[in-house]
């Protein structure tokens, strides 16, 4: 056998040469390793979405070799006990399979299960951080609406997944689904025969939902997810304010080898999590609730949790029917259920371009603003979170009454009360919480930092020992600019003190007591 | 002397006497029980009744008087009326712990028996002679043992699952009522329950549901709650379905990946 020459750097150097020469990779690839992100945890939440989105295409398609989405009736004479001899679609017997008979099916379909509601969970928590932070502000408005789409297709993504293997929860869904439908006026009933091909629940609808399940939905989503990290790439990420970061420079990390390998480290970290879930915690037992017959609605029958909010709002909304007898008649459940989801979609898509205009901030911002700066957008963001918690609430309070032992009249008419009053008490708590940080801020900047401590006049007067931050004039106020991050509140903060080891949930090291050994210089500077 | 003589000889005359009426009793008794045995036996049967029905009673009038009122007849605001309601329902309220009540409410919760399940025997026979009413069959193990855990899961959905919910783990009914959660729940209970309709549930009578049908409900309960190992994991997050799940991707889920977010990436 012929010895190879070089070394391995040289016959890399040679591999990579032959690449370059055939495919002309050396440019993007030197501009793509280089790039560089900033750091932070906030930055990765909405990662937790994109590999949950990975992992759910990998167990789909295993599932989808075995899934047959049929209405057929056959009869089961599977493993499942009492289920054997029950007549039962083709679809919920295929479901039954890949759970008790396909080898790996179960982890698989709870892995699925599990990684949609971490997908739906992540897209939530990243789209508060966006919001309160002020990350979809200009240029950024069109990756905002993308990424309101994104959780809207995903939202109907899992409803339609969530209702494939026509069980008697599943049947429950689309059971309701029919009935908004329905309610929208003249066009319902109509909109409603076209979806199910006729009466509910027809022979169709199955293998109807399952092509938008597995591939259209699916499709258009993974297009947008290239186009909103796409455009993360060309806008470049937004960074916090601090020390040499401006609206026109990145700070952070680059590709190569950094960021790449946290976030490959990442993604294998969240897979790991989804499948421990998996092994760990039953999710959608769906042979206990038996093949779909519309004569059967249990009680504790709920939607997965991010449709809760909307069968929450269906829940608490008061029978009122508006008719104009004999002709037209609108259902209360239209109220909720149609204009309830209709303003949830407008509105956030809307918001970017709203706060433009009642702010008439019209500038590109690269540096996110910290919540209390921007006081009214904070409170707005935590009166839609009360809304949208005591909507999911409500969506489960027949669960919630039964297990804390609460009349389930009370738990309605909490929410009904509550989901008005609650967020507005909230919007106003933020607001003068936003400001009263403010507040504490520019007091920091102006008059130092407190020491702890205290020190008393000839006179006898008592008063605490502030250390200013800079050269403090006569009346000793300092005129320091607020740039938006964080001011300092501890004197081990400023290096007048040693810094504390920080443990992970307290301080490993006490800060040193009555000042040490740094005490007589930060009362040489006394100040009051 | 004389007259000690004489009081011992009234003393044998008195003995004798009561011995040759003994004597007359046996052979009297002797005769009757020989020509008529079967009458004998089943008035010794009457007594036992009579004996539980006396016991229950008893028991009756220190703890069921106060809101059900002289002979079960009810009193108007406290107790219904027990007449008719047969000794299924008593032995189910009380062996469950429902009866006696502590206090008024929306519906007597389930908790420790306060009779012993002979004494609840007892006030069974009370009510049931007071006006008769529904009993278990004698041959319920049977039934249980021959029935079919399929067509028990059909009967259950379609009859059960409105307010016990799917898994049996029950449910919220309108103010502060409840249907409970059915595991720990014995045959006999069961069948009692759906027979009698207790608190807020319906009746289901032999015309509705047979004693047939009722053992495969029975039987598939008892595999729900019993046999079904939760083949999807350790925690079955008490199959409250897709609310608990929710609170797990958050609680379990969510907050994980946050720590990990903490670990691998900047604070400030």
């Amino acid at each position: 056998m012929k010895r190879r020459k070089g070394t391995n750097e040289s016959l890399m150097i040679k591999a990579g040469g032959e690449l370059d020469d055939r495919f002309k990779l050396a440019g993007p690839t030197r501009v793509l390793m280089n790039k560089v992100f900033p750091d932070h945890w906030s930055f990765l939440l909405g990662e937790i979405a994109l590999f949950s989105f990975i992992l759910l295409l990998l167990t789909g398609t295993f599932l989808g070799l075995f899934f047959e989405p049929s209405m057929t009736h056959v009869t089961y004479d599977g493993a499942y006990v009492p289920l054997q001899g029950i007549e039962m679609s083709k679809a919920y017997e295929s479901s039954l399979d890949i759970s008790f008979e396909i080898r790996g099916g179960l982890v698989m379909r709870q892995m699925h299960h599990w990684a949609a509601l971490l997908f739906m969970a992540a897209i939530l928590v990243h789209m508060l951080r966006i919001f309160f932070t002020g990350a979809f502000r200009a240029p950024r408005e069109t990756n905002w609406m993308i990424g309101i789409v994104l959780f809207w297709l995903g939202f109907f993504e899992g409803f339609f997944g969530y209702s494939l293997p026509d069980d008697g929860l599943s049947g429950t869904g689309l059971r309701i689904m029919e009935g908004m439908t329905e309610s929208v006026p003249f066009i319902g009933p109509w909109a409603s025969a076209a979806l199910f091909g006729g009466q509910f629940p027809g022979t169709s609808v199955i293998s109807m939902l399952y092509i938008f399940h597995v591939f259209l939905i699916p499709l258009i989503m993974l297009g947008l997810i290239v186009v909103h990290v796409g455009l993360v790439f060309a806008q470049k990420h937004t960074q916090w304010p601090g020390p040499g970061r401006t609206e026109h420079n990145v700070v952070g990390f680059r590709m190569f080898p950094n960021y790449i390998m946290k976030q490959v480290g990442f993604m294998l970290f969240i897979w790991g999590v989804t499948a421990a879930m998996a092994g760990l915690f039953q999710i959608n037992p769906i042979w206990l609730f038996g093949p779909y017959d519309v004569s059967v609605v249990s009680s504790g029958s709920q939607p997965d949790f991010y449709v809760m909010f909307l069968d929450g709002l269906i829940r608490l909304f008061p029978a009122w029917e508006f008719r104009i007898p004999p002709y037209f008649s609108l259902p209360p459940v239209f109220w909720p259920g149609v204009v309830g989801m209709g303003l949830s979609i407008v509105l956030p898509l809307l918001y970017p371009a709203l706060e433009r205009r009642f702010t008439k901030d019209r500038a590109h911002h690269n540096l996110l603003q910290r919540p209390r700066d921007a006081p009214h957008r904070t409170g707005l963001g935590v009166m839609v979170v009360a809304f949208w918690l005591i909507g999911v609430l409500s969506g489960g309070n027949d669960v919630f009454a039964e297990k804390f032992d609460i009349s389930l009249n009370a738990m309605t008419w909490f929410g009904r009360i509550g989901i008005v009053v609650i967020p507005m008490a909230l919007y106003y708590i933020t607001y003068r919480i936003c400001l009263g940080l403010q507040q504490h801020d520019r007091e920091v900047l102006a008059h130092g930092l407190e020491t702890g401590i205290l020190m008393r006049d000839p006179e006898g007067r008592f008063y605490e020992v502030h250390q200013p931050l800079a050269e403090p004039d006569e009346h000793g106020h300092t005129e320091l600019e607020y740039n938006g991050w964080v001011v300092p509140k501890k004197m081990n903060r400023v290096g007048a003190l040693a810094p504390t080891d920080k443990g992970f949930f307290k301080s490993i090291e006490e800060p040193t007591e009555n000042g040490g050994e740094h005490r007589d210089e930060i009362e040489a500077g006394k100040h009051q | 002397m004389a007259a000690s003589a004489k009081r011992r000889r009234g003393w044998r005359k008195r003995l004798g006497a009561l011995a040759r009426f003994t004597g007359a009793l046996v052979i009297v008794g002797g005769l009757y029980s020989v020509f008529s045995p079967s009458l004998y036996a089943q008035e010794a049967e009457d007594n036992a009744i009579d004996s539980e029905v006396v016991k229950g009673e008893e028991l009756y009038s220190t703890s069921c008087i106060t809101c059900h009122g002289d002979n079960g007849e009810g009193v108007e605001g406290r107790g219904p009326s027990l007449i008719g309601i047969g000794s299924a329902a008593v032995e189910f309220q009380v062996n469950t712990g429902r009866m006696p009540m502590a206090a008024q409410g929306a519906q007597a919760p389930a908790g420790e028996a306060v009779f012993t399940e002979e004494e609840a025997e007892w006030l069974g026979a009370y009510i049931d002679y007071l006006g008769g009413g529904a009993a278990v069959p004698d041959d319920l193990e049977i039934l249980v043992e021959d029935a079919s855990v399929g067509e028990g899961g059909e009967l259950y959905r379609v009859n059960c699952s409105s307010c016990h919910g799917y898994a049996g783990g029950g449910g919220a009914l309108s103010s502060g009522a409840h249907a409970p959660e059915l595991s720990g729940v014995t045959d006999d209970e069961l069948y009692q329950a759906m027979l009698t309709g207790p608190q807020n549930m319906p009746v289901f009578a032999d015309n509705e549901l047979t004693p047939e049908q009722k053992a495969d409900i029975i039987a598939y309960v008892q595999y729900l709650v019993n046999d079904d190992k939760d083949p999807g994991g350790v925690f079955s997050l008490g199959r409250y379905g897709p609310s608990t799940e929710g609170l797990a991707i958050f609680l379990v889920g969510m907050s994980t990946l946050l720590l990990a977010t903490l670990w691998i990436a900047g604070k400030s």
